[in-house]
């Protein structure tokens, strides 16, 4: 549920930008999968990344734990994160717990990537 | 929506989260992480950890962390003494008896905990009370908000820990009540074996006042054994049935040892002083809760046979348990491979007339089957050790006679082997 998309003029030092599809519940189930792809494809070399919300109808209290963690991670290897799409009423939550401190808000996917840079994609799958 | 109204929804949904992590995850460790989880999310914190107290050693094992790395100290003892921590578990019930932690204590826990943690990194310690016993803490570090903690998210973090104290408790229960039901086994086991060595013991007096037949009863159980295991018994059943034949002549305690060791044929009136001893047996048993069944009917019923003609009953054949049908086989197989003072022992040969002859009548054919397909097995080596031919002697089961073994078995199996004028 996620494409790469590989530019010209990376973030930095040069390289990826991924694009993980959030689904419209971030729950244990579906975090761990966000988590897991976000962790997959920064192993795999890229420098930011874009959590799509687009559809995200509830955020629970185990995904917003799991959400700081990536953000946490991709902070440590300097990857920033963008969240595109999010609903207004999840905006409202990401700010009262703090996460829109941590990451920049788009209003859509090709907002998140123009905000990282100019970047060819390639979509990877679902 | 207020900023206000929607925290408390979030608080809600996460008390709700909780409550459905710690219902329905088997898995306390995977239970933990995810209780950690929502007490994170819940507050939009990065960093914390759940621990739950080791009680043995006052301190406290980290089940659940996230995003401390480095910074987790590997080693947090508790400022309470181990003995403080077991009283206060005593106090069981009301949450605050004679020995539960003050509060005072719990802020001193809290706050020395937080000063384990190097540069700042935590700023919420939480202890996890359950009856007045302490059973973890919930560490947090700061809120990604950059906010600090107000009351109430406190108030979040406590009602929180008392749902995750609950869980730990409930394992920590769980763990006690496997131990001991671990310890109940082995000391169950250790019974065994001294209930085992006590029938030992028995049968070894009861063989001391037969200078005749020594080990006799020891066979008996032993061949009694391989029959049943023939049969395919349980181990459980195996070891009941063991039992029953060390103790099938436990009633001979009480025959006139003058008649039990007479090196000539006993009179009729020796005999039926003698034939006292089943019943005998079953009164000195029966008294005792034995951890097997039957074991008293099993001494009682040793000497009945199949065509109603044994005693002390008369039983026929589907009245006389198949235990007691075992030993009754046993006993007899034993009596007649050793010598007495009056005869010297059958050879194999006409111990396989025998069972042909008495299959039915004294015997039952099921037991007779078994105990000679068992024999089989150990003279063809297909079973180790070989148990039967050990106690018989070496030499004692001949080669040439296995073949009218074998027969035997095929016409027990088949219905086949009553003799001539036999039914």
């Amino acid at each position: 549920m996620s494409k790469t998309l590989t530019g010209s003029t990376p973030p930095g030092s040069g390289g990826e930008v991924a694009v993980v599809y959030a689904g419209d519940y971030v729950n244990k189930l579906s975090g761990q999968r966000i988590e897991r792809e976000c962790l997959l494809r920064l192993e795999a070399g890229c420098r930011a990344l874009v959590i799509n919300f687009r559809g995200t109808e509830l955020v629970n209290s185990i995904g917003v734990s799991i959400l700081l963690g990536v953000i946490e991670v991709a902070e440590r290897r300097g990857a920033p994160v963008v969240f595109a799409s999010v609903s207004r009423h999840t905006v409202k939550l990401f700010e009262l717990l703090g996460l829109t401190r941590l990451v920049a808000m788009a209003d859509s996917e090709e907002a998140a990537l123009a905000t990282l840079g100019e970047f060819a994609s390639t979509p990877n799958g679902h | 929506m207020p900023d206000r109204m929607r925290k408390v929804l979030h608080a809600f949904a996460a008390l709700a989260d909780l409550g459905e992590e710690i219902a329905e995850t088997s898995d306390f460790e995977e239970m933990v992480r995810s209780a950690l989880h929502v007490v994170l999310g819940a507050l939009g914190v990065r960093r914390g950890a759940v621990a739950e107290v080791e009680r043995e050693t006052a301190s406290l094992r980290f089940v659940a962390t996230r995003g401390f790395g480095e910074s987790l100290p590997a080693d947090v003892s508790l400022p309470l003494k181990t003995e403080g921590l077991h009283a206060a578990a005593k106090s069981n019930g009301n949450g605050g008896g004679a020995h539960a932690l003050s509060k005072s204590e719990l802020a001193r826990v809290e706050r020395e905990i937080k000063e384990r943690f190097e540069g700042g990194a935590v700023e919420v310690v939480s202890t996890l009370v359950v009856r007045g016993e302490l059973v973890g803490v919930i560490v947090l570090g700061g809120k990604a908000s950059g906010v600090e903690f107000d009351a109430e998210d406190r108030e979040l973090v406590r009602s929180l820990g008392r749902h995750i104290g609950v869980g730990l408790n409930n394992h920590r229960l769980l763990r006690e009540v496997e131990r001991r039901a671990e310890e109940n086994r082995r000391l169950y086991e250790d019974l065994k074996d001294i209930y085992k060595d006590t029938v030992r013991a028995f049968a070894a007096a009861i063989d001391c006042k037969d200078k005749y037949t020594q080990g006799h009863s020891e066979r008996v159980g032993k061949y009694s054994e391989i029959i049943a295991r023939e049969m395919g018994w349980s181990e459980e059943e195996v070891e009941g049935i063991a039992v029953a034949g060390y103790l099938h002549d436990i009633g001979k305690l009480v025959v006139d040892r003058e008649i039990i060791n007479a090196p000539y044929r006993i009179d009729a009136k020796q005999s039926s002083e003698l034939n006292r001893h089943p019943a005998a047996g079953y009164e000195i048993l029966r008294p005792i809760n034995h951890p097997f069944a039957d074991i008293p009917l099993m001494a009682r019923y040793h000497h009945e046979r199949p065509d109603g003609r044994g005693y002390p009953d008369g039983l026929k054949d589907e009245e006389i348990p198949i235990g007691a049908k075992i030993v009754s086989l046993a006993d007899s197989f034993d009596a007649m491979t050793t010598d007495r003072p009056y005869r010297r022992r059958r050879s194999f040969e006409e111990v396989i007339t025998d069972f042909r002859r008495n299959a039915g009548r004294q015997f039952s054919p099921e037991v007779v089957a078994a105990f000679c397909r068992a024999l089989l097995k150990e003279a063809h080596g297909e079973t180790r050790p070989r148990q039967i031919i050990r106690l018989l002697g070496k030499g004692y089961v001949e080669e040439q006679a296995l073949p009218a073994l074998e027969q035997l078995i095929s016409d027990l199996d088949s219905g086949t082997h009553v003799a001539a004028g036999q039914g």
